[in-house]
């Protein structure tokens, strides 16, 4: 739609931009007033404009068929079967679609799967009907012969089970991304406290302006925090929110933020120059949000006891993390700033610099082995950052959802490689 | 006479469905929804193959496949086991208790008619 805007159509045409967007994605199908109304808007032949979805659909049903182990889909024949079941062939193609996003639904969350009861029932429950739609699916694009009796049965199950599918959806995506939401949902659905302070941390974008000015009281934010509704999320955040508060007063995010903008991002001298530690420089590093970065803590037992993720790192909410991860190897050496680039094997590998340290917890007392935490910011690359010739580790994130063949931290199979 | 399928299963449209399957490819299939009952049922028809779902109500298909397998009549009855619990430790459960195969949801109709095909060919 070149030289219209896209919400000045709709305008025009007297529907959202949204469902506009739909139509032109193919994902709503549109005939009678409404493609006359676009059309004559646009000032094209009404036919023009279907032309492309049949197309669309055509390209679905083939991809159907080839993305299914059955040989006897007649691949010549999709547009023949398009033109005379349109309906059908738009239910068949929605199907796989949906399956499709099913699958890929399954393959990331199969990590919190194993942790996660109410989340299993609900993919349980996911799978059963998408099994049941894919087989009758089948059956209908399969059997041309079958009797107005079957067919409309069949249909109605369909029917039925496409409601289901739609309402379970939903109901999932509502609880994995209630730590997303605004608003109370996330406490109600959290299945720990870590993920409950996870939410609170996304919700103010793990940022606390009146805090780091000291005009905001950490009690007053946990009290006025609807994502915190367990004593145990409440004693993990005030933790954090102490912690900030105490990094604030050593060093202002906008002192740091001036000095980074001075060159290459370089944490060591950062801590020589304000004469800081460098586990208070990776955190407020972590604060800052013109660097976009992660960061994860650890304790010495290796489990992960916060997390900021940033965009495609993954970050696993339950279980182990990668061993491979620099900060664990920080862990053996404490008090050195270990630097490294790593690169997540998978889908959509970005390179990212980690610069990783361990310290421990407490003040140092006689005769009491020290309790060491691991730290690591997580940059992402940038073109001109300097560090190319450098060698750059593949890490994973949990071992269950990783693709590394041979590797020497795999602790249990891939179901990316073994198949699930 | 038709080979007997029965299909213990509690999801009424993939009942639905593979039985419609099944017998289109010339089987007589038998339903059952109940896993506590699962077992009674077995002996009661004799079928010569067992279609079991996983997660049954009243008991689940791997106490099921691990109670017909301690019995020496049905040690080598075909069982094809259909789940949504598809990870690797399930599946090596399921081989410990002598499932015949296992299958994962959604499966593809012809993967069902080949692994019932191929589990009763003699």
């Amino acid at each position: 739609m070149v030289g219209t805007r896209q919400a000045d159509l709709a305008r025009e045409i007297g529907i959202s931009a949204s469902y506009l967007n739909l139509i032109e994605h193919n994902r709503r199908r549109i005939g009678g007033k409404l493609l006359l109304n676009i059309a004559r808007a646009l000032g094209v032949e009404p036919a023009s404009l279907s032309e492309g979805a049949e197309a669309a659909l055509i390209a679905t049903l083939r991809e159907a068929a080839v993305g299914t182990p059955m040989p006897a889909a007649e691949l010549e024949r999709a547009d023949e079967f398009a033109g005379r079941f349109p309906g059908w062939a738009q239910v068949l193609a929605n199907a796989h679609r949906r399956v499709g996003a099913l699958e890929r639904t399954v393959e990331s969350l199969t990590d919190r799967l194993a942790h996660d009861p109410q989340l299993a029932a609900s993919l349980h429950e996911l799978l059963s009907t998408a099994a049941a739609i894919r087989s009758t699916a089948s059956i209908l694009a399969e059997n041309k012969d079958l009797s107005d009796e079957w067919r409309n049965r069949f249909h109605a199950n369909m029917d039925q089970d496409s409601r289901r599918l739609s309402d379970s959806s939903k109901a999932l995506v509502g609880y994995l991304d209630a730590d997303a939401d605004d608003g109370a949902e996330g406490a109600e659905v959290a299945s720990s406290p870590q993920e409950e302070v996870d939410s609170f941390l996304h919700h103010n974008g793990y940022s606390f302006p009146d805090l780091e000015a000291g005009v905001a009281d950490v009690e007053q934010l946990i009290t006025d925090a609807p994502q915190l509704g367990s004593m145990a999320s409440k004693h993990l955040a005030r933790g954090v929110l102490e912690q900030t508060r105490s990094d604030a007063r050593l060093l202002k995010l906008s002192a740091l933020s001036v000095a980074v903008g001075q060159g290459v991002l370089d944490p060591l001298a950062l801590a020589r120059r304000f004469s800081l530690a460098p586990s208070v420089i990776l955190r407020r590093l972590a604060s800052l949000p013109s660097l976009t970065a992660g960061f994860v803590v650890c304790d010495r037992a290796g489990s992960l006891v916060f997390r900021k993720p940033v965009n495609r790192f993954a970050v696993p909410r339950f279980g182990a993390a990668c061993p491979l991860w620099p900060m664990f190897d920080a862990l053996s050496a404490p008090g050195s700033v270990r630097v490294q680039r790593v690169r997540q094997v998978g889908r959509n590998a970005a390179t990212f610099t980690c610069f990783a340290f361990a310290e421990q917890r407490h003040a140092l007392e006689y005769n009491v082995q020290p309790l060491m935490q691991g730290m690591m910011l997580i940059v992402p690359d940038v073109a001109d950052a300097g560090r190319s010739e450098e060698q750059i580790v593949e890490v994973g994130s949990n071992c269950r959802v990783c693709a590394r063949v041979q590797c020497p931290g795999r602790r249990e199979p891939s179901i990316l490689s073994e198949g699930f | 006479m038709s080979k007997r399928v029965l299909l213990v299963e509690d999801e009424p449209n993939i009942i639905e469905a593979v039985s419609f399957l099944l017998s289109r490819d010339g089987w007589h299939v038998d339903t059952h929804s109940d896993g506590g009952t699962a077992v009674a049922k077995v002996q009661e028809l004799e079928p010569d193959l067992v279609v079991l779902d996983h997660m049954l109500p009243g008991k689940s298909g791997m106490d099921i496949l691990t109670e017909l397998r301690g019995d020496a009549a049905y040690k080598d009855l075909p069982i094809l086991m259909l789940t949504a619990r598809g990870q690797m430790r399930d599946r090596a459960l399921a081989e410990e208790a002598g499932v015949s195969r296992f299958m994962t949801k959604p499966f593809s109709n012809t993967e069902v008619l080949n692994a019932v095909r191929d589990l009763t060919r003699a």
